[in-house]
């Protein structure tokens, strides 16, 4: 490849570019390397820049500043909330007499999935949600699952790989009317739609900062007030006492600057991927035919395209695309290592040679028409190249 | 951006991957021998069709299509110029090992995608001696039962070992081999280390 190759960046759904001013932020920050429990004045001035960050990102999800705990990811923050309902410790103020059920589902992402799993060797009872075609759950099995005995139902906003948005308030409304905590992972979501938590009625809600071009290796959990909470990381006082560990101080005020900027941007923001996403839909149907797109026709995040084409293996079509410059991500088996395809694609019942063909595309605010173009050139060849070598694509 | 560092796999697999070498693109192809194996399911399938110089008993040409990954892609690509040329019963030994140390090895969890080149081609040149009416020097690949109590194969250890099973218990997990009666325990250690020994170990 020569060095003025294009690159095209499709792969926000994974991470993001850090924001320009998040950089400027995170720069000068590093000047800055008080412990924020110091009481000095070099740590209180790093307490108040947590603090600030923490009063950002409170406010632009509706919450108050105290009911958000940095953590040190999406994962961390939902390890946390499945972990209070095995929480065995012996000095912990909680009773230790949670219910014993979580009810989830069965395309959430695997912090939630193998956690819920190791629950289970510890005596909680799960129950997966299945979800219908477009990866919507199906509510009728969710209100029949909740019961007396549930103790926290826990539903993804957004799904990071076909980008099907869930009812939120109505799902959150049902697990609190058998006396359930709700939880959320809205780590996809977060920042690509307006989110309010007391709108949505969440107990607790998962964000993450590298996936709104923030840095890596800081997350936030909502703790909506009132709500019992054990921690899962002890130690220190830090965060209240609900998560030990001095602070990632230089993270955490990118994340606050991140969603300074998402709250600046992500209207405008939202409507341009929407345009963009729409043209990149209707390019690659007008230009390659047997194409199956993944996900909710609507209620899904304006910036994410899940497409399978059939005859064409996903992992060749990420690495044909790589050379070209273009990034995606893959659904396919071979791509992870594993021999199974994804979880979320199968869970929508879709054919499992269908999952191995398939490729998301993400898009973020670097992108524009120009990339998408690109793409839409580049995609078809790649396609026909990999059907043409096929034992399976328009064969007799 | 140095995209070359982050490249997963060799040159020589990048480069089979790029140019493929063989592809059987005419639909009239007048093959003496045909094998497909695998399974589109799986995320894997291979068809090898060969032309036979019947004086010598050689492969004349040796043609393929694939469906899945680079590593399959890249293995059957370069299965097919290893053998042209070669005596039949010389192709017909090929492993996933001579394979793989063609293309300048392949990670470890792609080593299962390079193993279906080669069983499509022994299935082509079994093919070949039967049309050829040579039906007795076909070699037929029999699983011989080690598990009596849950059915498990030699076969199926060897599949598990090329998934990725290393120890005794990833093996177990695998196929539940030895997980009843347990009389089975050391024939199947045994094959482990054999098959890992086949696949994995350096030449």
């Amino acid at each position: 490849m020569t060095m003025t190759q294009r690159h095209v960046y499709l792969d926000h759904n994974s991470t993001t570019p850090l924001h320009p001013e998040v950089i400027k932020t995170m720069k000068d920050g590093m000047d800055y390397f008080g412990n924020p429990s110091s009481m000095h004045a070099f740590g209180r001035q790093a307490k108040g820049f947590v603090n600030e960050a923490r009063e950002r990102i409170a406010t632009f999800i509706g919450a108050l500043p105290e009911e958000i705990i940095f953590t040190g990811s999406g994962s961390e923050a939902n390890n946390t909330v499945l972990s209070i309902l095995g929480c065995t410790a012996t000095h912990c103020s909680c009773d230790r007499e949670h219910k014993p059920r979580i009810v989830t589902t069965t395309i959430e992402h695997p912090c939630i999935l193998e956690t819920s799993k190791c629950l289970t060797g510890q005596g909680t009872g799960i129950v997966y949600i299945d979800v219908d075609s477009y990866g919507k759950i199906d509510m009728d099995a969710l209100r029949e699952a909740v019961t007396e005995e549930t103790g926290l139902v826990s539903v993804m906003m957004a799904n990071n790989e076909i980008g099907t948005l869930q009812d939120i308030r109505a799902i959150a409304r049902i697990a609190h009317e058998k006396g359930a905590h709700f939880h959320t992972d809205a780590v996809q979501a977060f920042g690509k739609i307006p989110i309010n938590v007391h709108d949505l009625g969440v107990d607790f809600l998962t964000v993450s900062a590298h996936k709104i071009y923030g840095p890596k290796g800081v997350g936030a959990l909502y703790v909506r007030r009132g709500v019992h909470f054990c921690p899962m990381i002890h130690g220190g006082h830090q965060e209240r006492g609900r998560r030990a560990g001095t602070e990632n101080t230089l993270g955490i005020m990118g994340m606050g600057k991140a969603v300074e900027m998402r709250a600046l941007e992500m209207d405008e923001e939202s409507l341009r991927m929407q345009t963009l996403k729409q043209a990149l839909k209707t390019g690659i149907e007008e230009r390659i035919p047997d194409v199956w797109f993944n996900g909710h026709p609507t209620d899904s995040l304006s910036s994410t395209l899940n497409v399978s084409f059939d005859g064409a293996e996903g992992e060749s079509i990420l690495l044909y695309l790589d050379l070209e410059g273009i990034a995606v991500s893959t659904g396919s088996a071979c791509a992870s290592g594993s021999l199974e395809p994804s979880h979320v694609l199968l869970a929508t019942g879709m054919p499992v040679e269908r999952a191995h063909g398939s490729i998301r595309m993400s898009l973020g605010r670097e992108n524009t028409m120009n990339d998408i173009d690109y793409v839409l050139d580049k995609l078809p060849r790649v396609i026909d190249r990999i059907r043409e070598m096929s034992t399976v694509y328009g064969r007799k | 951006m140095s995209s070359h560092q982050s490249w997963a796999y060799t040159d020589i697999v990048k480069d089979h991957f790029m140019n493929p070498r063989n592809i059987l693109r005419d639909d009239d192809y007048q093959d003496d021998g045909k094998g497909i194996v695998g399974n589109i399911q799986c995320g894997d399938e291979m068809l090898v069709v060969i032309k036979v110089d019947k004086e010598n008993e050689t492969i004349a040409d040796c043609k393929w299509r694939t469906y899945g990954c680079a590593s399959a892609i890249a293995s059957t690509s370069v299965m097919s110029e290893l053998v042209i040329g070669l005596p039949l019963h010389e192709a017909f030994n090929i492993g996933p090992k001579q394979i793989a140390s063609a293309l300048g090895q392949l990670p470890e969890n792609k080593i299962h995608c390079s193993v279906l080149g080669d069983k499509a081609l022994r299935a082509a040149i079994n093919d070949y001696y039967l049309r050829s009416g040579q039906a007795g020097k076909v070699v037929k690949e029999v699983a011989r039962i080690v598990c009596t109590c849950m059915n498990v194969t030699d076969h199926e250890i060897e599949e598990a070992v090329l998934d990725g099973a290393r120890t005794f218990l990833e093996l177990q997990e695998q196929t539940k081999i030895s997980t009843v009666c347990g009389k089975c325990k050391d024939e199947a250690q045994q094959l482990l280390k054999d098959y890992v020994k086949k696949h994995f170990a350096p030449e």
